[in-house]
């Protein structure tokens, strides 16, 4: 169009343009540790369950029990910090007012609806041994929704325009159920007897390996949006605690001290996580460069 | 009774009206911010802080819950500098944002209480009765324009004076304008008029007008005389549930890895 750009002297990055370097978007309003905390307790949750089926089918009592009640308790909590961030609190029971997949909150809603009183009777059988035939049954229920309670919280995120967690949507839920995984198996380690915790070992392991994975592959593609991801001093510590907890649960097995070890780390490392993409994708929204740069290149692009 | 301009998008209301928007001829803003106040007297919205922004005559700065409509200034040096002029020289650029009413709106699709919804005017207004402050609208504007009012904890906005519009009058704004640079009507006839008027005027161009861009056109749209960014407006913004479809399969694919994750776990743990 041959017009020269109007210079903006307030602003001193010249690599693009803003409006006194002031936010385009208005940002989340949601808190920490309210919402990463729900990310976390969702997925441990949700992965928690598999782990109970998984050691009730197998003969596993201790680690099935360890496992319903860390499903139990995650998600009673991560409900807690849900209801806490509403603005209006009280009119939590409004998101079932309607059903509508186009917001993944409200698909959340339901499935956390239909998930948490059967992990909380999955818990309560196996804690007082009462009714174990409806306790088995629930354990299998919530089986069966656990993946959906500890991957949908990917599509949520990435369900806005905030640009760390939008453009991350092809690899998020990957980086969420292995986050999940990785909490579930590390509290299978952590919390569990050492006799019965085998499956709890693997399902950390890889849990562990597909977020560093998928998380690697997220940012490699994102470029410059990718930013708020690597100046992330919680993902720093996420990763450093992933590695460590996978040796510790890979070389430690003989010892109880050291796969108790390994199992806190994994958990913490998968809570880091969230933390740190919680905080990525605030810090993203709160700089203009990461909403201007990349849209810029797409309209240029098309010129 | 006018056929339904732009999408009524399946609602069947029982008087279908002409989908009705805003064209904000920026070039003839004079920063007078009548319609901020218009909007704050008609809509009773709180005040949004007194504090000076120190970086312009523009001290609300923003959208948000308690500023509806906002007045960007724009101080620019040197960009005459080949006018009759000759001497470098300066100019203003004022320009008055509102919500864009969008025709594939974010905040709407992704409102979990059915709160937000679009009237039978194709705008997109918030049931304030019905917001649980969730703020899940917030994150997925793609313009910055709503947001939560700190002290009630729900989501608000401009509804393009809603109340007005149903009594055959225009929205406050526009009406309290003194030159005309917010103009209110029918989305068609709105376009069509601010196709002339780009053609005329030099250095000019639409923003907004389109119903191929990413949030498939926007019901409150704009003539602009530098680039979008320039003015606090995303130059390409796309309305993120595009792409949920797909985000819905990755999520089931994940869903799927984590069960057979599991699977695998303990299948390769049985004992012998």
């Amino acid at each position: 169009m041959g017009r020269r750009r109007g210079e903006q002297p307030v602003v001193p990055d010249t690599d693009f343009v803003s409006y006194y370097g002031k936010p385009i978007l208005n940002g989340p309003v949601w808190h920490s540790p309210d919402i990463p905390g729900y990310l976390f307790l969702g997925g441990l949750a949700g992965a928690s369950s598999l782990l109970a089926a998984g050691a009730q089918a197998t003969g596993r009592p201790g680690l099935a029990t360890v496992a319903k009640t860390a499903a139990a308790g995650g998600i009673a909590l991560s409900l807690v910090a849900l209801v806490r961030d509403l603005g209006k609190p009280k009119r939590f029971l409004n998101m079932l007012r309607v059903f509508k997949p186009s917001s993944p909150m409200n698909v959340g809603s339901w499935i956390l609806s239909g998930y948490g009183p059967l992990a909380g009777a999955a818990a309560a059988s196996a804690v007082t041994g009462k009714l174990p035939r409806l306790g088995a049954l629930a354990t299998a229920g919530a089986a069966v929704l656990g993946p959906a309670v500890a991957s949908y919280t990917a599509a949520l995120i990435s369900d806005t325009a905030v640009p760390a967690w939008h453009d991350g949507f092809r690899e998020l839920p990957y980086v969420f159920v292995g986050s999940a995984a990785e909490a579930a198996g590390g509290m299978g380690l952590l919390a569990g007897p050492v006799s019965e915790n085998a499956p709890a070992r693997k399902l950390a392991l890889l849990g562990s390996s597909l977020e560093l994975v998928a998380f690697k592959r997220m940012t490699d593609r994102m470029g410059m949006v990718a930013e708020p991801y690597h100046d992330s001093k919680y993902i720093k510590a996420a990763e450093v605690l992933s590695v460590a907890g996978m040796a510790g649960a890979l070389l430690g097995r003989r010892s109880t001290v050291l796969t108790r070890l390994s199992g806190a780390a994994l958990v913490g490392a998968s809570a880091l996580l969230r933390w740190g993409v919680f905080h990525a994708g605030v810090a993203s929204a709160k700089d203009p460069k990461y909403t201007v740069v990349p849209q810029r290149e797409r309209v240029n692009a098309r010129r | 009774m006018t056929a339904i301009s732009g999408p009524a998008f399946g609602r069947d209301y029982e008087n279908p009206q002409p989908r009705m928007g805003f064209f904000t001829d920026t070039s003839v803003c004079i920063g007078c911010k009548a319609c901020e106040v218009a909007c704050k007297e008609w809509n009773a919205i709180p005040e949004d802080g007194l504090e000076l922004s120190g970086m312009s005559y523009d001290n609300t700065v923003g959208l948000g819950a308690n500023t509806w409509r906002h007045v960007a200034f724009i101080e620019q040096r040197d960009v005459l500098a080949d006018a009759e002029n000759g001497d470098g020289g300066m100019r203003w650029l004022m320009a008055s944002d509102v919500c864009k009413h969008c025709t594939h709106a974010a905040c709407l699709d992704v409102c979990p209480t059915g709160s937000l919804f679009r009237t039978e005017f194709g705008t997109v207004v918030v049931q304030e009765d019905i917001c649980n402050g969730c703020g899940y609208c917030i994150s997925a504007c793609p313009y910055g324009v709503i947001d939560q009012r700190k002290d009630d904890g729900r989501a608000w906005k401009c509804t393009m004076c809603y109340d007005r519009l149903g009594a055959g009058m225009e929205p406050a704004c526009a009406k309290a304008c003194p030159t005309d640079s917010i103009q209110f009507g029918p989305l068609d006839e709105l376009r069509e008029r601010a196709r002339e008027r780009v053609s005329a005027v030099e250095g000019a161009r639409l923003y907004g007008d389109s119903p191929d861009d990413g949030v498939g056109g926007d019901g409150a749209f704009f003539l602009l005389m530098d680039e979008p960014e320039v003015y606090g407006l995303p130059p390409d913004p796309v309305v993120t549930t595009r792409d949920l479809p797909e985000m819905w399969r990755h999520v089931a694919k994940a869903a799927a890895t984590l069960a057979t994750g599991a699977v695998v776990a303990f299948l390769a743990s049985r004992r012998k």
